[in-house]
C-alpha cells in the first residue's frame, strides 16, 4: 500500500511543478500506480534503501534516483531498476 | 526486488483484488535546474514521527491519511515508528531510520556539493492506506503546498 500512497502524493507534488522520484518495491503495483518516475530497487519490503547503517548502500540508491530525474525527459510514467552493478 | 509471493498470504489475496488508484493523465514537470543547484527534500510512508508529535492513528479504517512535518535538522534516532502494517521485517528501520528516512544522506550530499541543499521541510505519512480517498481530497495536496512554500526543487519519496 506505500506504494500506492507516495505515488498518489508524487502526483500532488509534479502537478505543482516539482519533479519527483519514488523508490519502488513492487514493479507490478509501480505500473498499476504509475507514479512520474520510479527506481525499483532489488531488496524487501521494509528495507528501501538496502541494509541499515550502510551509509554507501543507501546512498547508491539516492544516486540511482536523482540520474532518473538527471536523465530522464519524460513523458512519464518512467520506471527503471537499480542496475546489479550499482549495487 | 521484493515480490508479491514474499508476502503473507492474506496480504498477497488483498493486494491481488484491491483496486489500486491508477494516476492518469501521469504529469511530468522537468528539473528546472542542475541537481546541484536543487533543494531536495523527502517523503518517508514508514509512519515515523517526533515524540512529540501526535503519533499516527492505528486504530483509522482505512488508515490514518495526516502527515507529519519532520524539520531538516531532524535526529533520526529519536523518530518512533507508528507502521501498523505486519507485511514486512521492521527491523531494518528500528536499526537505522535512514533506511526509510535518509536526511542523514541528503545532508551529506549537501555537504559534498552533490545537491544545493536540504528542503527545511519533509513529510512522514503512515502509508497502509487503503482507503486513500481522504488523502487524495485533502492531505497530499497540502503536504505538497509545504513543498511548493518551502520553493523544493526536488522531492524524493520512498515507501517501506
Amino acid at each position: 500500500m506505500c506504494t500506492q500512497t507516495t505515488g498518489l502524493v508524487a502526483a500532488e507534488i509534479e502537478r505543482r511543478g516539482i519533479p519527483t522520484v519514488c523508490v519502488q518495491l513492487l514493479r507490478e503495483i509501480a505500473e498499476k500506480v504509475r507514479p512520474p518516475r520510479g527506481l525499483v530497487v532489488p531488496y524487501p519490503h521494509g528495507f528501501p534503501l538496502g541494509q541499515p547503517n550502510d551509509p554507501p548502500a543507501q546512498r547508491l540508491v539516492l544516486e540511482a534516483m536523482l540520474a532518473v530525474v538527471e536523465e530522464e525527459r519524460g513523458p512519464g510514467p518512467v520506471l527503471r531498476e537499480l542496475e546489479a552493478d550499482e549495487r | 526486488m521484493a515480490r508479491l509471493s514474499d508476502l503473507p498470504l492474506s496480504y498477497r489475496v488483498f493486494v491481488k483484488g484491491y483496486p489500486f488508484r491508477r494516476i492518469d493523465p501521469v504529469p511530468w514537470a522537468p528539473l528546472a535546474k542542475p541537481v546541484a543547484a536543487c533543494r531536495v527534500a523527502l517523503v518517508t510512508s514508514a509512519g515515523l514521527s517526533l515524540p512529540d508529535q501526535e503519533p499516527f492513528d492505528e486504530g483509522v479504517r482505512g488508515g490514518d491519511p495526516s502527515f507529519r512535518v519532520l524539520p531538516a535538522d531532524t535526529d533520526v534516532s529519536t523518530l518512533v515508528e507508528h507502521h501498523r502494517s505486519q507485511a514486512f521485517d521492521h527491523a531494518g528501520i528500528d536499526a537505522d531510520r535512514n533506511l526509510a528516512f535518509p536526511v542523514d544522506r541528503l545532508r551529506e550530499m549537501a555537504a559534498e556539493g552533490r545537491i544545493a541543499e536540504v528542503a527545511p521541510r519533509h513529510l512522514t505519512m503512515m502509508g497502509s492506506l487503503t482507503a486513500p480517498g481522504r488523502m487524495v481530497k485533502r492531505t497530499a495536496p497540502e503536504a505538497a503546498e509545504i513543498f511548493v512554500e518551502d520553493r523544493v526543487d526536488l522531492a524524493l519519496l520512498v515507501p517501506v
